[in-house]
């Protein structure tokens, strides 16, 4: 009997052991309900959501009647621009029309333009600045690079009838095999023959291809960023930096390295500039353009890159700049007057370290240069000051355009929110 | 009867050790290397150095760009398949659950046999998948040298 209730005690220990041990692997951990995003701003600054879930939200832009025109990535109900109007703190859908997808955004004399992964369109507005739900687009740009990696295309127009058009390289960092660990880096990189800087076109002309127009600038490898300072009469890029140092080269960087470098670049772009990429990094630690390890670099070594353009101001690593505004509002205190925000779309190349970056700042400038370090303008949109994954942030900035008081407007392309950010003079 | 009892444990011991074995084999660090639950142990660090970068640390991949591991019959599905993935990389467009991934993945040709099987393994059973292991024959027999 004494044996036969050891045994079974035996047995109920390890069936215990056993069901223990099933149910540790089977635990799922319940994310409690998610508590209401809290957008932080500045004192004297309010955040209202104006709107809580449209679609996947990139670029955004207003018009002169204050119309919020938003280009989703991926049509709502077949349509690829969504226009807003704001009332009492809400936006209400007022119209849609465009049934492409595509990310970039920008209305000038009397145009809507928008972009797809391969072309650019504009739509005429009527005399009540409108869209026509019949309008049909006129193509003004075709046949750009598309091979889905960086393939956002995004524009900015002067007041010159020009357009300048992103045209992210497709590869992170020109190599034979992109992202292979090993592959060399192509040198010269052909890809900077259609791709990896910006090009100008004609506004206002039809069915032009890439010998219609001209290669702007070199060496950004994707800058989703871009605008037009009228202040300065010059273009601005945020160039997103590459990936991988720490992944593809873990003996000459470590994971905090790989996690803070390269730096992302604000760039002031002048016609026949070069910053570099894909031969060269911006290190915000050395203050200098790095020659990258595909093409010879030791994480110190200049090289070449001596001599290439460099970032009016630096970011932290893989922060991923999505949109930049120069304010030329008179409803925020003076200090932001000609001053840039960068709306940041959030790291996901920053791990096994915690992502960082979703979030809008601020750099103020005076006499077309920057005057003082960045700091953050409006944060939270993750909804986790310790966010793993990105596919955990709760929202993401992707787009900002200024409201017709003078506020600022944010979108955000996780469930498709959009805020306003207004002063409230003291 | 005292004899029948002894009989009766003896069975029972029998069988708890012989349930023990099979339990074992299912625990970790069981010392077993050829059990499923080592060589999860050992794709959880291929994971970490070669996949984790773009999949991240809970597999959910990055909105817009890299696919997600849970639960999608990519990773759940046909193992030549997951294994053709993983040798020769994959440079489409991918469509799980209405959303879209844009990111080429590299080819992971470096990777040994046994580092593809268990790293396949890891991924299928970790993220809140459940699927039968890959086995370094099932690599050997459908990678292509």
């Amino acid at each position: 009997m004494k044996s036969i209730a050891l045994t079974i005690s035996c047995f109920i220990i390890l069936m215990a052991g056993r069901l223990d041990l099933k149910a540790s692997d089977t635990i799922v951990i319940k994310k409690s309900a998610p508590a209401p995003l809290v957008i932080t701003v500045p004192a004297g600054f309010s955040a209202t959501t104006i709107l809580d879930s449209l679609g996947t939200n990139r670029h955004i832009a207003v018009s002169s009647n204050g119309d919020i025109y938003v280009k989703v990535e991926r049509p709502v109900n077949g349509k690829g621009i969504m226009v807003l109007r704001e009332s009492g703190g809400k936006a209400t859908i007022v119209n849609s029309f465009g049934t492409f997808a595509g990310s970039g955004i920008a209305i000038k004399n009397g145009y809507v333009y928008a972009t797809t992964d391969d072309d650019v369109y504009r739509f005429k507005m009527n005399d009540k600045n409108e869209v026509a739900p019949n309008q049909e687009p006129e193509k003004i740009i075709t046949g750009l690079v598309n091979k889905r990696q960086h393939a956002a295309k995004t524009i900015a127009l002067d007041d010159a009838g020009n357009i300048y058009v992103n045209i992210g390289a497709p590869s992170n960092s020109c190599q034979i095999k992109d992202r292979e660990n090993g592959s060399r880096g192509q040198d010269p990189c052909p890809i900077l023959e259609q791709a990896g800087g910006i090009w100008k076109f004609k506004a206002d002309k039809l069915n032009q291809t890439y010998k219609d127009g001209s290669r702007y600038a070199t060496g950004i490898r994707n800058g989703v960023a871009v605008f037009w300072n009228k202040e300065q009469n010059s273009l601005y890029v945020m160039q997103h930096g590459r990936d991988g140092l720490f992944q593809m080269f873990p003996s000459l960087y470590n994971a905090e390295e790989g996690a803070e470098l390269p730096a992302e670049e604000m760039l002031k772009v002048k016609e026949g500039a070069n910053f570099g990429w894909p031969y060269c990094y911006y290190d915000e630690f050395q203050n200098k353009k790095i020659l990258a390890p595909e093409y010879g670099g030791d994480k110190k070594k200049q090289g070449r890159c001596s001599i290439v353009d460099t970032p009016v101001v630096a970011f932290p690593g893989h922060w991923a700049p999505n949109a930049i505004l120069f304010y030329t509002g008179d409803q925020f205190p003076a200090k932001y007057k000609n001053g840039a925000f960068v709306a940041f779309h959030g790291s996901w190349n920053r791990a096994p370290q915690n992502q960082k970056g979703y979030k809008v700042v601020f750099v103020p400038f005076a006499n077309g240069k920057p005057s003082g370090n960045y700091e953050v303008f409006a944060d939270g949109f993750a909804g986790s000051d310790a966010l793993e994954s990105p596919d955990d942030a709760v929202a993401r900035p992707s787009g900002l355009a200024m409201a017709a008081d003078g506020s600022l407007y944010i979108s955000d392309d996780v469930k498709g929110k959009i805020w306003k950010i207004s002063y409230a003079k003291k | 009867m005292l004899k029948n009892n002894r009989m009766k444990s003896t069975i029972v011991v029998l069988v708890l050790v012989l349930m023990n074995i099979i339990f074992s084999s299912f625990l970790p660090f069981s010392g077993k290397q050829n059990t499923p639950r080592a060589s999860i142990e050992r794709g959880k660090k291929v994971y970490e150095r070669t996949c984790l970068p773009c999949h991240q640390a809970n597999g959910s991949g990055v909105p817009g760009m890299t696919p997600p591991l849970k639960k999608t019959d990519y990773v759940l599905g046909d193992k030549k398949v997951l294994i053709g993935i993983l040798q020769n990389g994959l440079d489409d467009e991918i469509s799980i659950n209405g959303k879209f991934f844009n990111n080429p993945m590299p080819a992971q040709s470096a990777l040994k046999d046994e580092e593809m099987a268990d790293v396949l393994t890891y991924v299928r059973n970790s993220f809140g998948n459940s699927a039968d292991p890959v086995t370094v024959a099932e690599v050997k027999m459908w990678r292509k040298k």
